[in-house]
């Protein structure tokens, strides 16, 4: 009975901490339930996606890649490449994450950008389990994403309006995410480095092969320019 | 593709997921090693360079010498940055950046 009132206080001090979250994933969950859906998928993708892949942004770009020819060592370099942020956040959880049991593999499993910003960034509160509470967080937020790309999925082609054009949201939510980065940043070593390659790159080899190209120009530009980048206070 | 290779290429993208987040603790949290100076610079500068990637990415089939010339992706994407810089509000600015953009690919560009 005790263990039930640790879990249930720590969810209760867990939710007002993510109610954005529950806006902006039934939103963009939503979007890509539906993007799904008008790109010809039922329902079931989005759902066992969310529930397995849990990831924004490798999610939206998984569409594209299934409507495209069978590619598994690119969708490998590339889910790696998009997803390899997640190798950063690991390594400021790392001890945020100890101590906290068997719970401790699905607070991994389930670290997408906003639930690590959340375990990163929150105080808990006096006589909250910590462990509990990220707990919380981290099965909200999957809560949420999979119920909006669940009802995205379902109603998709249903929903009244015209839908040509919706995904853009994708392309919007980068869009953001680069500005916070450049606003962010003091000076824009690095995100100029990510736009000069993917662009002489997308030039150079096309649209259908240039990521890969990219990728590997992206890591040869700063492991050559790395003094400069860390001299000139690129990392700031 | 195939049921079988659709299944297989969410599968790797579920697995590349998790191999990204379990690493560092695979590697790191047992043992008392200092994280290597040269991961650190890279976690540092990768990820500016990634959303920029991911935005030439999103972009790719867009074909400025024919049909619209990338003009409705160009003027969502100043909505999008216009917004963001006047609210700073996320959800706000991702909204209304592509209902721009969808009202202008059915009725002014279609």
């Amino acid at each position: 009975m005790k263990k039930k009132k640790v879990i249930i206080d720590a969810f209760k001090a867990a939710f007002p901490h993510t109610i954005p979250i529950l806006a902006g994933f039934s939103f963009l969950g939503f979007s890509f339930g539906v993007l799904m859906n008008v790109s010809g998928f039922s329902f079931w993708y989005p759902l066992v996606m969310s529930i397995v892949v849990f990831g924004g942004s490798i999610e939206f770009v998984a569409v594209s890649m299934l409507l495209s020819p069978f590619a598994p060592i690119q969708t490998l370099i590339m889910s790696l490449m998009i997803q390899a942020r997640h190798l950063f956040y690991g390594l400021s959880m790392l001890d945020k994450y100890k101590n906290v049991g068997i719970k401790k593999y699905y607070l991994i499993f389930g670290m997408c950008d906003e639930t690590f910003s959340i375990n990163c960034s929150v105080d808990i509160p006096e006589g909250i389990d910590k462990g509990w509470f990220m707990t919380a967080v981290t099965l909200l937020d999957h809560i949420y994403w999979i119920n909006g790309s669940l009802i995205g999925g379902l109603v998709g082609s249903l929903i009244p309006f015209d839908t040509t054009g919706l995904d853009f949201v994708m392309t919007a939510m980068f869009v953001v995410i680069f500005l916070e980065q450049w606003m962010k940043e003091k000076k824009h070593y690095t995100s100029l480095i990510g736009l000069f390659a993917s662009i002489i790159c997308l030039l150079l080899f096309g649209s259908d092969s240039f990521m890969i190209p990219t990728m590997l120009f992206i890591l040869f530009l700063l492991t050559a320019l790395r003094k400069p980048i860390e001299k000139g206070g690129g990392l700031e | 593709m195939t049921v079988t290779q659709q299944i297989i290429t969410i599968a790797i993208t579920a697995i590349a997921t998790i191999i990204t987040r379990f690493l560092p603790f695979a590697i790191f949290q047992s043992k008392k090693r200092q994280t290597p100076k040269f991961i650190e610079y890279l976690g540092k500068a990768l990820p500016a360079a990634v959303f920029a990637m991911l935005v030439v990415y999103c972009l790719k089939s867009v074909d400025i010498l024919t049909g619209s010339h990338g003009l409705p992706e160009l003027i969502a994407i100043i909505v999008v940055v216009l917004l963001h810089l006047w609210k700073k509000q996320m959800l706000l600015s991702i909204a209304g950046g592509t209902i721009c953009y969808m009202l202008l690919v059915q009725f002014v560009f279609k």
